[in-house]
């Protein structure tokens, strides 16, 4: 906890430092919301059959997944971590007593919070001034907000346990950047980040609600445009604490190997 | 051959503060300070020259050469080199130039050395013959025969360095500018290089104008120093003149048998019955220290050194405040 | 040409390094084949856009990745310019007697696109046997030209973001909204959105005359052959980058960052 204090302070005043920076993050990101907007109307308007979501909230889940996008995409690359593992400079890590898998997950977690906070809400904000059905909108009720936040919380940890696999899995591949890819891809396909969930054939849904993918971003963003009920909500917490728990698990035991492995290769 | 008249170039730098409030104001207003980097630099070379061109790092060294080899636009000033205005006719000018920046390569890291050369003859269309016979010239004089089959990955620094020469060298340029050559070589790689740099230049009377912190590299291969500081140039002259000029300071060291009193000038260090100390030609003549000397002790045996080159440059850095 | 003499030492170099070479080429497949898969399914749920069937909206889909990939390969060297201008490597250019043009181009070369390319070969050859098509003569070198076309403006955003890295270093990928936006964007027909936004993309960033436009001809969808050599209009769409580039380079000389 203290280190990731530590680390969230650093990252966010080096992020405040580029300005130029934030800004153009932000710009690109409110296109780009923009753009899966446009497309997406211009599907709804050809078609009169109602669709599971309506447009106005498919609207706002674009805008919370561009304001948030670095809490909940799948691949978000550090490249010291990277060199650590494929240069072998991990050996000056393991030296420092601390426990690896630990500082590493509080890092990409720093890494995530403090870049999302600089640009979340420059985006939330303008987009709430947008003329209707392009706006941002606040959710139904209040506790639809709570909900919200404590999903979304919950899926940055699944987030960062995710990836925390994949950069694991370097430790055998050693580059593998064409793995990470590979991965990346799919997970957000699974997470609904190419498109919405809802709007997925429902074959697919089925296969999508068993995996830990959609309780990262589907979850919560549904939840804050009104299209899970309370209660469903509120299981639907208690599984993501249960991902939480197995992939925090499966992370360690695969580390501890990994690095095992590691120590008899001599690095 | 290299004329350069009254260059002068201002660049902005942004300031940029520490800590969160700091940072937040940064958001809101940046402030500049404007840095003289060359303030009226002039000098002329001659061809067959080689000069080293030094001063402590920030003094505005690569910004000259940047300037003469035609990369950097100046605010004023003029600049006649075999002809032509670097920065006006850069792409006609570059060709007859060579550019060796100690610290980056311009080979291609992950190809046999000879693929690079081949590229380069492309690069600057160096006609097949002439291109024939600088490879062989620079194979024998860089001792390059097992280099050329490597790729550049695997070849230690020396080795790189000597293949960054002979791949500056392959279209005959008038003039070499080398940044720094020597920077982390060994004491062998050093040796090969500067043997090298004289070859080429009494050989091809190729101009050489050489930035270095290596004060071996201006001793072995300098014929003349111009020193520059805060963007200005503070001294030009051949390397005696500096000598002259600055090495007046001499150490002696004297051994003796017997003191006859106390010591009461300054001394350096005392070793059992050695003695060292500084001592200036300028000021007192040699049999005066000695008379005066010999009242203390009785003198056994007598060294005097010159300064070192470094310890030179170490003055001249001081007195010009650097 | 000098061009194919840097294709040729690049490529010599990236097969020093054949698996990640492999695995990443692998990997490119997937990327762009995912938003394909999206596509598919909402056309399932959909069923059609502005009266444009799932193949047909395929093909401009094609035609926009298959330029793109093609870009991202031997362009590459405007799209990761930053670099150079960090490393100080645009340095060692300007030392040298060539067009900055060539030798940026000449820098680096990502062969992994090659996979990406794949992809979209592979779903052209497929909507060209769900859609009817009329060919004749013109409808092929329509599609050349269309994919030349689209090569000239992906190319032509690059040298103007990589110009950007004369001036700032920081914030470049606003850039990335016309070319990754702009690829997004077209890969649907262009008549699906808003009128503006057509207007932009076919008069400021000439997107639409890549595929939309021509589309129209080969599909039968219009019968006005001029319609076919709309993609010359993009070609030209070069000439004012290559001059904000030059520009860029004057301002570089004169201030070294």
């Amino acid at each position: 906890m203290r280190s990731y204090l530590v680390l969230f302070q650093m990252r966010f005043i080096r992020g405040l430092q580029y300005r130029t920076a934030a800004l153009a993050g932000v710009l690109t990101q409110f296109f780009w919301g923009f753009m899966y907007i446009l497309i997406f109307e211009a599907f709804y308007a050809s078609s009169s059959t109602p669709q599971p979501i309506t447009f106005h909230q498919l609207v706002n889940m674009m805008w919370l997944q561009q304001a948030f996008l670095a809490l909940i995409m799948l691949w978000f690359r550090d490249s010291e971590i990277i060199n650590q593992i494929t240069k072998g400079d991990i050996a000056v890590e393991l030296l420092r007593p601390i426990k690896l898998y630990e500082f590493w997950y509080a890092r990409l977690l720093a890494q995530r919070t403090s870049s999302a906070l600089l640009r979340f809400l420059p985006i939330l904000i303008v987009t709430s001034l947008l003329p209707y059905p392009y706006n941002f909108v606040l959710p139904p009720d209040a506790f639809s907000f709570i909900l919200f936040i404590i999903t979304l919380v919950l899926g940055v940890l699944i987030v960062v346990a995710l990836s925390m696999l994949i950069y694991i899995s370097m430790f055998y591949t050693l580059s593998g950047t064409g793995s990470i890819l590979i991965f990346g891809v799919i997970g957000e396909f699974l997470a609904g980040l190419i498109i919405p969930i809802p709007l997925m054939p429902e074959a697919l849904k089925r296969i999508i609600y068993f995996l830990p993918f959609r309780y990262t971003t589907d979850l919560p963003f549904r939840i804050y445009v009104g299209s899970i009920t309370h209660n469903e909500a509120i299981i639907s917490i208690l599984i993501q604490i249960v991902w939480i728990i197995i992939l925090y698990i499966i992370g360690k035991l695969w580390m501890n190997k990994a690095l095992k492995r590691l120590v008899i290769q001599g690095g | 051959m290299i004329q350069v008249e009254g260059i002068t170039k201002t660049f902005q730098v942004a300031k940029r503060n520490k800590g969160v409030i700091e940072a937040l104001k940064h958001l809101v207003r940046r402030e500049y300070t404007i840095v003289k980097a060359l303030d009226n630099v002039s000098f002329n070379i001659k061809q067959g020259e080689i000069v080293g061109y030094i001063g402590p790092n920030g003094a505005g060294k690569s910004t000259t050469i940047k300037v003469i080899s035609g990369i950097l636009v100046p605010d004023n000033g003029t600049c006649n080199i075999i002809g032509y205005t670097p920065w006006k006719d850069r792409k006609e000018y570059v060709k007859h130039i060579g550019v060796v920046f100690g610290q980056r390569t311009q080979l291609w890291w992950d190809v046999p050395v000879i693929d690079s050369y081949q590229l380069l003859k492309d690069i600057y269309k160096i006609p097949t013959n002439v291109y024939q016979n600088n490879l062989e010239l620079l194979t024998e004089t860089l001792e390059l025969k097992e280099l050329l089959n490597t790729p550049v990955r695997q070849l230690s620094l020396g080795q790189r360095m000597r293949c960054e020469m002979g791949a500056a060298l392959l279209h005959d340029p008038k003039i070499l500018f080398l940044d720094e050559p020597t920077i982390g070589l060994d004491a062998v790689s050093k040796k090969a290089v500067r043997n090298f740099i004289k070859t080429i230049n009494q050989e091809k009377q190729v101009t050489v104008i050489l930035t270095t912190h290596d004060m071996r590299d201006i001793e072995e291969l300098v014929n003349r120093i111009i020193l520059i500081g805060k963007g200005k140039i503070l001294l030009d002259g051949t390397l005696d003149e500096v000598k002259l000029k600055f090495g007046s300071e001499k150490t002696m060291v004297i051994t003796y048998s017997t003191q006859f009193k106390p010591f009461d000038f300054p001394i350096e260090n005392i070793n059992g019955n050695q003695l060292r100390f500084m001592i200036n030609t300028n000021k007192q003549s040699l049999p005066q220290i000695i008379d005066k000397v010999s009242e203390y002790v009785q003198i056994e045996d007598i060294d005097i050194n010159h300064l070192p080159i470094e310890d030179i440059i170490v003055k001249l850095y001081k007195e010009y405040q650097l | 040409m000098l061009y194919w003499k840097y294709v040729k030492i690049l490529f010599k170099s990236q097969l020093e390094y054949r698996t990640s070479f492999i695995l990443l080429s692998i990997g490119q497949i997937f990327v762009p084949f995912s938003v394909f898969l999206g596509i598919y399914f909402l056309f399932q749920r959909f069923q059609e856009i502005k009266g444009w069937s799932l193949w047909e909206v395929a093909l401009c889909y094609v035609i926009i990745h298959i330029a793109f990939s093609l870009t991202e390969c031997f362009v590459r060297g405007f799209d990761n310019f930053s670099r150079l201008v960090v490393t100080g490597d645009f340095d060692r250019i300007l030392v040298r007697p060539r067009s900055t043009i060539v030798q940026v181009l000449g820098s680096q070369f990502e062969f992994t696109r090659i996979g990406r390319l794949f992809q979209a070969v592979v779903i052209f050859i497929i909507a060209l046997t769900k859609v009817q098509i009329d060919w004749n003569i013109i409808k092929i070198l329509t599609f050349i030209l269309m994919i030349i076309s689209g090569i000239f403006i992906f190319a032509g955003i690059y040298m103007i973001g990589a110009t950007l890295c004369f001036f700032t270093i920081e914030g470049l990928e606003v850039i990335n909204i016309l070319t990754d936006g702009g690829r997004e964007i077209s890969q649907y027909p262009i008549n699906i959105y808003k009128d503006w936004v057509k207007k932009l993309f076919t008069f400021v960033i000439p997107y639409g005359v890549v595929n939309y436009l021509p589309l129209l001809y080969v599909l039968g969808k219009n019968n006005q052959v001029i319609y076919a050599f709309t993609p010359l209009l993009g070609i030209l769409f070069i000439i004012p980058c290559i001059l904000i580039w030059n520009y860029g380079v004057k301002h570089y000389l004169s201030t070294g960052s």
